[in-house]
Formats: C-alpha cells, structure tokens, sequence
C-alpha cells in the first residue's frame, strides 16, 4: 500500500485544491507543501523497509486494470528506482516550498505541481510497461500547463515546443513498447515478466528498431545530443520551481527508462549497440559543457550543464550495458555512477534552478552581466550558490564527484578512451562554474542592486535541505550506494 | 423470414414513419415532442440491439445480412450517437416552428448507417449508403435561409451524388465480374482470375463510395464545410455516426476480397494521405468547428490503418470498434459543447473561455487531449490497439506516418487551448439551456472514465471477427 499511497496523495491534494474556496495565497502554498512532503515521507518508511540483499523488486503490489491487454496497476521498486523516487519526492517539496509568483492563481498552480509529483513519481514506480507510459507522456501535460502559465518571455512557445517535441519522443517510446509486447509471449506489459523473458533476443533487425525507438525516445526526454533543442528554451522561460522539477525529476526520466527497459530487456541488442550510445555521450558530456560555457544566460547555462552531466549518466548505463559477461566489477561501478549521479543532479541542479530563480524575482533578468559583486551584499545566496556550483564541478567531498568517479572508473575498465575524452568535460564544467560564480558575486556592485535583497527564510530553508544532502552523500555515500549497489549487480549480472 | 433478425432496423423505421406523420399533422407547439418520439425510439433499437450482442453470429436473409458482434457492436455505437445528437437538439432547433421532420430524418440516416454495418451484398451496401445520403443532405441544409447551410448542403449533396453514382457503377461492374452480389459469391469468383483491369475499377469506385461517408481523402472535403454550416448537432451526428458505418462496412468488404488484389497497399496509401491531409489543412484553422471537421478526416485516416491489417491482424476489428467508440465519445463531447454554446464557431471567440465556463473549456480539452491520445483518455486506447494492429499486421511505416501525425495534430489542438486558457476572456458567453451543457459534460467524462476503465470497452469487444468467414470461404474455393 505504500507505493499506492505515495502515489494517491498528492493527486488527492491537487482535487482539492481545485475544489477548494477562497484560500489565502500562503495557505495553500502551506497546504501543497505539507501534502508534497507525505509522499517523501512514505518513500523513507519504504527506503527503511527495503532489503538490500533481498528480491529485485520489493514493495511490489499488483491489480488488474485492462487485463483485455495484459496491463496491470503494478508498483514495486528496486534500489534505483527508489533512490530515484525519494530523491523526485525531496525536489517536489523543496520547489512546492519554495515562494513563487502565481500571478493570482495560486490553487491553479499548485495543484498543477502536486498532480505533476503523483504522475512523475508513477513513472519511477510502474512495474508494468503500460503503466509507466501513461504516467510518462502525463508529465508532459503537467509541465506543458505550468510552463506555459506561469512561465516568462515565450512562456507559450516554449511549452509548445516542449509538448511537441517530447511527445514525439514518447510516441517513439509507445512504438517500441508495442513491438516488445507483441514479441513477448503471453503478450504482457508486466516489466519484471518481460526482463525474464528478453522478448527479442536473437531477433537481429528488428530489436535493432526497436532499441532505437527506445533510445530516441529516451534520448529526446534526457536529452542527448542532437535531440536536445528543445530544453534551454523551456529551461528559460519556465518558473523556477517547474525549472527544477524539469531538471531534477523529468530529465531522469529518461536515463531511468533507459536503465529499466533497454537495458533491462533487451540485453544483448543493448550491448551490441551500447559503444554507440557511449559515444553519443561523450559528445552530449563535451557539447554540454561547451555550449554552456558560451551562455550569458544563467538558466541557459545550467540548462546545458544539464545536457553534460546527463551525458554522465549514459556513459554509464551505456558502459554498464556494453558486455553480457566479463569485467562485472567496472561495470556495476558504472551503473551505481550513473544511478547517484541521478540523484546527485536532482539535487544539485535542482537548487541551481531554484537559486536562478531567485534571482529572476529579485532583478527580473538572467542575464548575468547585468549581475555583479552580490557576494557581499547577498553572502547567504553567494554561499548556497557556490556549493551547487562546486557539486555541479564534482569537487570531492560532494555528491557529484562520487558519482562522477564511479562512473569514470567503470568507463576506464570497458572504453578506456571514450573516458579520457570525456574527462575533459569536468575540466570545462570547472571553468564554467568558477567563471559564473565570478560573473554574479565578485567584482563591482552595479548600484542599481544597492538594494538587493538576500535569501529569504523560506528560500534559504529549502536549499539548506538539498545542499545539506549533496553534502551527506558526498562524504558520507555509504546509505546511498548500499541501496543501488545491489540492484547495480543485479542489472549487470544479467539479472 | 427471420424478422426477429431485423428488430432494431425495423423499429428505426417504423419510428422515422410515424414521425414524419406525426410532423404533419400536428401543431407547431407540438412540434417538439417529436424528438422524445425519437429518444424513445432510438433507445428501443439500442436495447434490441444489445439484446442482439453476443447472440449466435450467423449470416441471415438468404446471406446478405451479417449478425455478428461486430455488426451489432456497430450498431449500438451509431444509435448511441444518433440519440445524444437528438438529445442536443431540441434548443437548437426552438427557432424553428415546424421541425418535426427533423427528427424522422435523422432516424432515417441513422436507418442507413446502421444497414451498412451489416450488409453482406452489394446491393444491401447501395441501399445503406444512398438512404443514410439522402436523409443527411437536408439535413445539413435544414437552416434554409442561412447561406453558409445551404452552401454546405449542396457541396454535401454534389460531393455524394458523385461519390454515390460511382459506388453504383462499382457495384454494376463488380456484378458483371461475377455475377453476384454476396460476399461468399463474390470472394469466390474474385480468386478465380477476374479481369484485372475491371476489377480494378469496380473496387475503386466501391472505395470510393465508402471513402465518402467516411470522410477520407479523396472525397473529404465536405466534412469541413458540413461541420461549419450544419446545425450543430448534425455536424456531431455526420462527423461520427456515417463514419463508424462506413469504416465497418469497408472493413467487411475489404477483408473478403482475395489475398491476390493488393488491397492493403490501397487502404494505407488512403489512410496515410487521408491523416496527413486533414491533419495539415486543420494546422491553421480559425474556426473550431472547421477545425473539428479537419480533425475529424484525420481521424478517419487512423481508423483506416485498423482496416489495412483487416485480414492481416487478429485484433484488427477490435482495435477499429474501440477506436471509432473513444473517437465517437469525445467527438460528440466537442460538439455538444459548441451546442452548449451556441455554435460559436471562431476560435477568437472562445478567447479566455476557461475564465468564464471552466467546465466547457475543460470538456474541449478533454476531448482534444483524448484525440491525440494522451493516457489514460478513452483516445489513448483507440491509439493504442490502432497501433498494436498496424505493427502486428505488418504496416510499421504507416504506424509511423500516424506517430508522425499524431505530433502534428496536437500543434493546433494546443492552440486552441491555449487560446481558451491562456488568452484573457473576451465578451459575456451565451449558453444555450442546460441540456447540451449536461450532455457535454457526461460525454466529457465518460472519456475520462472509459479510459480509466477501458476493459469495459476492450473486453466487450475481444475476439470479433467479421462474417463471412474468411476461412470458410477459402476452404470452399479449394473445392471449387
């Protein structure tokens, strides 16, 4: 019941507050916040009562919903997935928490977001193929409303730009979806059924198609390079919180359907083409960073970062997935990377979008030149912002770095030299990083910000809480790799 | 004779007599209760009809009439839709004093699309078309002093003399191929070396009969200018209950025609260009119910697919009964919303509509929504087994061209939206009683419902097959 719940809640609390009279602004920001944190304390209890060392899949509860079509209400989690979730349901409360400007519809707004967390929490819960593609192309609708609502500049354009070209990715994904159901026998959406089976192995041409529906599909949601134009301008125009959500939560969706169902089922088409996936990667790792060094715009600029750091994330599945056998130990390495790594840029990418916008209520703009010297009249802001950046350029000591090394290990143990290729984007992401934090905080205090105002309580609070974690599982990553490790070695022994 | 068999056609019939009596003889003030003669009417047909479902499927009436679950199935649909399009027309057609022959007309068009779900003859096929034709022309044309009605009446009554005038030369030709005018007969003399070239001919003129009442390219174009210049409630009757009967009636034909004519190279070409086209004239429409009436021939293009792989695909009949339902649904729930409102038609002024009827807005999205297929909306499983269909019958690449269209037509369905939502409200909005408002909220509801519980709608229909049995007659033809 838990999973259910988890996910029950917050959809509970969106009706409501669509039913609800005449609140006042901050009640209902009280109210969407309290229901947005009950889901991440349910994943906690179920965080407690997950067994390592147990079952794949755990908590897992099953109901018949159109059994005509052999698809079911299936939850159940393994460590990924769950880290994946507590990590989504920990954002979802920080960007409900976190102030923003409703213009005038606050109920509205709110409610978009707690329906946003029940069906983006569904997608890393589903056990059934079916399932996880409602709840998939759901987030779209969710964030197409928020963006184009509550967003700026083009807020209508972009959030059309969005539900377009994400919609062809999840169509791409229903493609392939159908084909995997129809290979499989009985014909079934049940993922733990379908990883049993490898419905298509040996089916040399068409899992081929397949596994590219599939990674189109995920590559546009990821995005991978050359599928990701459609990002810095949703980034951009979208309010602060959705920005986060967008980031933290909707990005990995991608790499985790790549790690659920690819990799999972289709074994061996995936590590006939995983060198390729790598290499696309590498390119999304370089041209990220790249690109991001070129932005003026702050939101831009984490915007790629975001592009980089998810190409992290596919290096290593890609890694993980290369072989069917051999170098077991590098490989799990990878796919425990790629998996903080997940969760490491929720968090960190996530409070970078908070903190971009809280400089766009403060002065209106992301243009950061126009920004400067803040760091002695905003020192708390300065402060939060450095540590997200210094996580963001994998210092050691914080959450990106552990990822990123176990990611880069495992690399050096399958494709020696796409890692050292792709070591170079740290390099850039350094530069990158330090130079933003240079724009916006040292130099001269342009006067038009005398009187700029530092982080407020609530702002403050919530980034305290999700720097706070990149810190823990910085130093201290042992909770957090016990938990993936397992379902890690599970993935890569050929589970 | 088996007239049990007929119960439904025959109180559809008897009812459209008596009110077109009862129109002529009564006062206009009386006027009115001729569509609770129709309601009544149709919902005896519709309960005969269920009591029909699931009964022994057999051919009946010497063979050229289909008792099957997909029939029936059809039926059911057509006479659904047909009731809620009288239900909404009451209000609508206040204006008009004497109008009590509207409603025998519609039984009448109804009469005719339920006759080609089951027609297993060709002529039973001429009949059904011309009868479901030539009830609808004055139908659309009924606001007879407004120019843009009669404009769209004649273009419907040129369009279908012509599409129906070569359906009968179809037919002729076919008859002359092999003498006979039943399935069973025809499939047989078919495989046995028929003139290529006549044949040819024949069954396109056959197509393109049904292509019509169909509203797929290449004779579509009256759909838009129907679902403009029709009152309302007919434009939601012509855009979904002529469809269902053809797409039925076309997937009956097609899967008794022999494996040697490649006719699901005919049927995908027609559904590939029929999506494209609807879907690219209605990008950028100004008027919703243009819009709707473009969407609705993309529409038809997608149940196309379902009918290439007829022969092809197990579910292929399944996968066309529940898509033509979710689209009926949510079709007539668009509609009945622009009843509700009063025909407003230009999409200026639905400017900011989510301001002012939140739950009209709300049941326009819904129905958009669930035309693209976003899960779980009724139109996501219509998709859904549409594409299962196509890829298991072997039609990939024109599943593809449907992804590709489907991205395409969410382009001017999110316009509309974000004109009604994001837009500030423009002037006061008229409503028109609290009918068409009820109407259109549960039909924007049961989308939503028969998504969530779509094995309502999937189990049902599970396992149809179409009569004649195509196995029975191959076997046959062995022997012969």
């Amino acid at each position: 019941m838990i999973l259910t719940a988890t996910l029950a809640l917050p959809l509970v609390g969106a009706l409501v507050l669509i039913f609800a009279g005449s609140w006042r602004e901050n009640q209902i920001r009280l109210f969407a916040t309290t229901v947005a944190v009950l889901p991440l304390l349910l994943l906690i209890w179920a965080w407690l009562l997950f067994d390592p060392n147990g079952a794949m899949f755990q908590l897992v509860e099953e109901y018949e919903w159109v059994p005509s079509l052999g698809m079911g209400f299936r939850l159940g989690v393994d460590g990924i997935a769950l880290a994946v979730a507590t990590m989504s349901a920990l954002l979802f409360a920080g960007a409900a928490a976190y102030p923003v400007e409703t213009k005038g519809m606050a109920r509205q707004y709110y409610a978009w977001l707690l329906f946003l967390e029940t069906v983006s929490l569904g997608v890393f819960l589903s056990l059934d193929l079916l399932l996880f593609y409602v709840f998939f192309d759901l987030n779209l609708v969710g964030m197409y409303f928020l963006i184009a609502r509550w967003g700026h500049g083009r807020p209508e354009y972009s959030a059309l730009k969005f539900f377009l070209y994400t919609l062809l990715g999840s169509l791409a994904l229903l493609l392939a979806i159908i084909a995997l159901y129809l290979a499989a026998d009985p014909h079934t959406f049940d993922m733990r059924e379908l990883i049993a089976q490898q419905p298509l192995a040996g089916m040399a041409p068409a899992a081929g198609l397949v596994l590219l529906g599939f990674v189109v599909g995920f590559a546009i949601k990821t995005p991978l390079v050359p599928f990701h134009t459609w990002l810095p301008q949703a980034h951009v125009d979208a309010p602060a919180p959705a920005s986060a959500i967008l980031a933290g939560v909707l990005l990995k969706m991608g790499t985790y359907g790549l790690i659920r169902i690819p990799y999972s089922m289709m074994e061996e088409t995936f590590a006939q083409y995983a060198l390729w996936l790598a290499i696309l990667a590498v390119i999304s790792i370089l041209y990220g960073a790249l690109v991001a060094l070129g932005q003026g715009d702050m939101k831009r600029r984490i915007a790629y970062t975001s592009i980089n750091h998810m190409g992290y994330t596919v290096l290593g599945i890609a890694v993980a997935g290369a072989l069917l056998e051999g170098s077991e130990a590098a490989r799990s390495l990878a796919l425990t990377g790629a998996a903080i790594e997940m969760v490491a840029h929720g968090l960190i990418t996530g409070s970078l979008f908070l903190i971009a916008g809280s400089f766009w209520s403060r002065g209106q703009s992301y243009d950061m030149d126009i920004y400067g010297g803040l760091g002695s009249k905003a020192p708390k802001l300065t402060g939060m912002t450095a540590l997200a950046a210094f996580a963001s350029l994998g210092l050691p000591g914080l959450a990106g770095f552990v990822a990123e090394f176990h990611i880069f290990v495992g690399t050096f143990g399958v494709y020696p030299w796409l890692a050292a290729i792709g070591l170079l984007g740290i390099l850039i992401t350094a530069a990158l990083f330090l130079q933003m934090l240079q724009r916006l905080f040292f130099g001269k205090l342009p006067a038009q910000w005398s009187g700029f105002a530092d982080l407020h309580r609530s702002e403050l609070s919530v980034l305290l809480i999700l720097l706070l974690l990149v810190v823990v599982i910085g130093v201290a990553p042992g909770f957090l790799i016990d938990v993936v490790e397992q379902s890690a070695r599970w993935l890569v022994g050929g589970g | 004779m088996p007239v049990a068999d007929l119960l439904p056609e025959l109180v559809v019939l008897i009812g459209a007599v008596f009110i077109i009596l009862f129109a002529a003889f009564t006062p206009e003030r009386m006027q009115p209760v001729a569509a609770v003669i129709a309601l009544l009417v149709l919902a005896l047909a519709t309960a005969l009809s269920v009591a029909q479902y699931g009964g022994v499927e057999r051919l009946t009436f010497s063979g050229v009439w289909a008792l099957d679950r997909g029939a029936v199935a059809g039926k059911i649909l057509i006479l659904v839709a047909g009731a809620v399009a009288v239900a909404l027309s009451p209000r609508w057609m206040a204006g008009d004093r004497r109008h009590g022959e509207y409603y025998g007309l519609v039984l009448f068009s109804l009469l005719g699309a339920i006759m080609l779900v089951s027609a297993t003859d060709t002529m039973e096929l001429v009949i059904g078309l011309l009868l479901s034709s030539a009830a609808s022309y004055p139908l659309v044309a009924f606001h007879r002093s407004w120019a843009p009605a009669l404009e769209a009446g004649m273009k419907y009554y040129l369009m279908g003399a012509l599409a129906n005038s070569l359906f009968v030369i179809g037919v002729v030709l076919l008859f002359g191929l092999t003498g006979a005018t039943g399935y069973p007969e025809i499939t047989r003399q078919l495989s046995q070396n028929a003139d290529p070239l006549v044949t040819i001919v024949a069954l396109s003129f056959i197509f393109l009969g049904l292509a019509f009442k169909l509203g797929a390219f290449p004779i579509h174009t009256w759909m838009p200018d129907v679902a403009q210049g029709a009152p309302a409630p007919i434009a939601a009757l012509l855009t979904v209950a002529p469809k269902i009967a053809a797409a039925i009636a076309l997937a009956r034909f097609v899967h008794i025609l022999p494996d040697t004519l490649a006719w699901p190279w005919v049927i995908a070409m027609l559904a590939a260009v029929t999506m494209t086209v609807g879907n690219l004239a209605a990008l950028w429409q100004d008027d919703l119910r243009r819009l709707l009436g473009w969407s609705a021939v993309s529409q038809s293009g997608y149940a196309l697919v379902a009918i290439t792989v007829v022969g092809a695909a197990d579910s292929a009949v399944p996968s066309l009964l529940v898509f033509l339902a979710a689209y009926g649904l949510a079709n007539l729930a668009a509609f009945a919303t622009v009843v509700h409102l009063r025909g407003r038609t230009a999409l200026e002024h639905y400017r900011g509509l989510m301001g002012i009827r939140p739950w009209s807005a709300l049941v326009v999205i819904v129905a958009f929504l669930s035309f693209v297929g976003i899960p779980p909306l009724v139109g996501f499983f219509g998709k859904l087994m549409v594409f299962k269909a196509g890829i298991e019958g072997g039609f990939t690449w024109l599943v593809i061209v449907a992804i590709a269209n489907t991205v395409l037509s969410l382009f001017y369905y999110l316009r509309v939206i974000s004109i009604m939502v994001f837009r500030h409200p423009g002037a006061e909005v008229a409503c028109l009683g609290r009918a068409p408002g009820l109407i259109a909220m549960t039909a924007g509801l049961l989308v939503i419902v028969l998504g969530l519980w779509a094995e309502g709608l999937i189990h049902p229909v599970e396992g149809i097959e179409l009569l004649p049995e195509l196995t029975h007659l191959l076997n046959t033809r062995g022997q012969s």
